[in-house]
């Protein structure tokens, strides 16, 4: 379904600066399969989200999505396939425009756009049912513009209009990880509920050991750019995973 | 009607579409292009050129907008193509504009008394109120189309639009190239109100948006239920007004100029700080009278 073949990856090449995140790597994901990544700061899991979506340029090496090699083309020629839930709330929204039109722009993803009007009165019942799905009122306050919405409302927004054309790939990038543990829960059953009922294959990076083993099916752990773990998750407890990352941990202080 | 008033509600008017011009760029794309200072004199220099030529005016005055399109185009191109920083590239286009107009008649001022111009048959006010108000309409009308909204979203958030399988790049364009082009169409008109076109009429025109938008823009400020268009257009009929005021109290036209940075920096901080002393103002009595005579006395 979505390969990653032989791929480097290295900022500041040739300055001091010089960090090479990715050295020949390769993973791949199945089809309808939610992968979680967990790993250390800074061993790249951003950055492996980042060439998937195509916000960064691959140095060398081959991404497949579908089978169809996708590695040259520009961001927003891929999004068309692939959704995305930012860390930061704000962007996944255009927080200036109300909730009824960031979901009718959200629903014109991928086709042409025209200069017909963005938002038809006969579709608002259908954005209205959506809004229900979330179990936040957000139906009743369509016309209120996303700045004034909740961080935890916002996220739950851009969950919403990332999967709403049915993207073959999902990709979350810690996007609970700026909300409260309790906001952080239901944002995150939302999630379970909307890849689930879509079934979207999704790869998911999350800093909470035990969620990502929760939401997952498959749990990865990575680092400095390579794969050191890769299990089911229903066969990694969370203590075993909380050890190798420690242990990795201590390595790397030591050394 | 008193002729101080209505001139400065002709001049507002005229000003008004270049203020709606700016709103595309410095509100809804959140960029400062200061191209305008050079697009408001091509818009009277194309105006010109094409009047001597014997030219319609309505058709004159059409082509000031699509030359001003042009020049928003290059300042778009020169940042999106070639990287340069948006502030620099709208100064280089506005740089090359100032040896453009010079170029375009081989001279910098040029009457235009002995040339038709739009105004004449019809009252100058109401031709100039049907003009803004058809132009505020189409505005709005594309501000709710399915582009229009991507020129907004483009302001707001980039990540959102690239998600949407959009380039920001071409609403950027298409924002310089319709603001240019308002602003170039504002420039035609207050050419041929004036009766002459003159290579100065670009100075600091930007300031004179900024001040339109911001006097606005401070219309209760929190409601989104006013239209950005309103504002502009109510913003720079105010703004006008203030200085046809100030220049009836004895003030020089000269130092209007100053007059106008001194509004901007007013409102600006103003909606910065809402300062001590303009809120004891509004209140009365108490104290807080008290403490607005202590400001009183410090200014
Ligand atoms: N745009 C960038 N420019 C330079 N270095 C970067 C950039 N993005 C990431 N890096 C570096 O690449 C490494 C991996 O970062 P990242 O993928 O964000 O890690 P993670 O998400 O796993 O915490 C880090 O050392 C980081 O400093
Ligand atoms: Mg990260």
């Amino acid at each position: 379904m979505l390969e990653v073949k032989n791929m480097w990856k290295s900022f500041n090449l040739g300055t001091d600066h010089e960090i090479n995140v990715f050295r020949n790597f390769s993973l791949s994901f199945i089809e309808g399969e939610s992968t979680a990544i967990v790993g250390a700061n800074g061993c790249g899991k951003s950055t492996l989200l980042n060439l998937i979506s195509g916000s960064l340029p691959l140095d060398s090496g081959k991404i497949l999505l579908k089978g169809r090699d996708i590695s040259l083309l520009p961001e927003e020629k891929r999004s068309s396939n692939i959704g995305r839930v930012h860390q930061n709330p704000s962007f996944g929204v255009s927080p200036s425009l109300t909730i009824l039109e960031n979901l009718a722009l959200a629903n014109k993803k991928g086709d042409s756009f025209s200069l017909r009007n963005l938002v038809k009165k006969d579709s608002i019942p259908f954005y209205k049912e959506l809004l229900k799905t979330l179990d936040l009122g957000l139906e009743n306050k369509i016309h209120t513009q996303v700045k004034f919405l909740s961080g935890g409302q916002r996220q739950s927004l851009s969950l919403l209009m990332a999967t709403m054309k049915d993207p073959d790939l999902l990709l979350l990038d810690e996007h609970t990880a700026a909300l409260d543990p309790k906001t952080s829960f239901v944002v995150m059953e939302k999630t379970k509920e909307l890849i689930e009922k879509n079934n979207i294959t999704t790869v998911m990076i999350s800093h909470n050991m035990s969620d990502a083993l929760k939401y997952s099916q498959r749990i990865i752990m990575m680092d400095k750019g390579e794969v050191i773990l890769d299990k089911r998750s229903c066969d990694v407890s969370e203590k075993e995973l909380l050890d190798i990352y420690t242990k990795q941990l201590v390595k790397k202080i030591t050394a | 009607m008193n002729t101080l008033i209505l001139t400065s509600l002709e001049q507002g008017l005229i000003f008004s579409v270049l203020a709606m011009g700016v709103i595309m760029t410095y509100k809804i794309l959140d960029m400062a292009d200061l191209s305008v200072e050079g697009t408001f004199p091509l818009g009277a220099f194309v105006f010109a050129k094409f009047a001597l030529a014997g030219f319609n005016p309505i058709i004159s005055t059409g082509l000031a907008f699509v030359f001003g399109s042009l020049a928003g185009l290059m300042t778009a191109l020169l940042f999106v193509k070639l990287k340069i920083r948006p502030l620099l590239s709208g100064i280089l286009t506005m740089t090359m504009l100032y040896s453009f107009n010079l170029r375009l008649n081989g001279r910098a001022n040029i009457p235009l008394f002995n040339y038709k111009s739009i105004y004449g048959d019809v009252p100058t006010l109401l031709l100039l109120a049907i003009i803004i108000i058809s132009i505020k309409i189409l505005l709005d009308m594309f501000l709710k189309t399915e582009i229009g909204y991507l020129l907004i979203a483009t302001g707001d958030n980039e990540v959102l639009v690239k998600s949407l399988g959009k380039s920001t790049n071409t609403y950027k364009i298409l924002g310089l190239m319709l603001s240019n082009g308002l602003v170039g169409f504002s420039g035609a008109l207050m050419a041929q109100y004036q009766g002459f076109v003159d290579i100065t009429m670009g100075s600091s025109i930007i300031v004179i948006a900024l001040a339109s938008i911001i006097i606005g823009d401070s219309i209760k400020r929190s409601s989104n239920k006013i239209k950005l268009t309103t504002r502009a257009i109510f913003g720079a009929i105010s703004y006008r007004l203030i200085g046809g005021f100030a220049i009836d109290l004895g003030l020089s036209p000269s130092d209007l100029k100053a007059v106008s940075a001194l509004i901007v920096i007013v409102f600006i901080s103003y909606n910065n700080f809402s300062s001590p002393f303009i809120n004891s103002l509004k209140k009365k009595g108490g104290k807080s009278d008290v403490r607005s005579k202590k400001y009183v006395e410090e200014f």
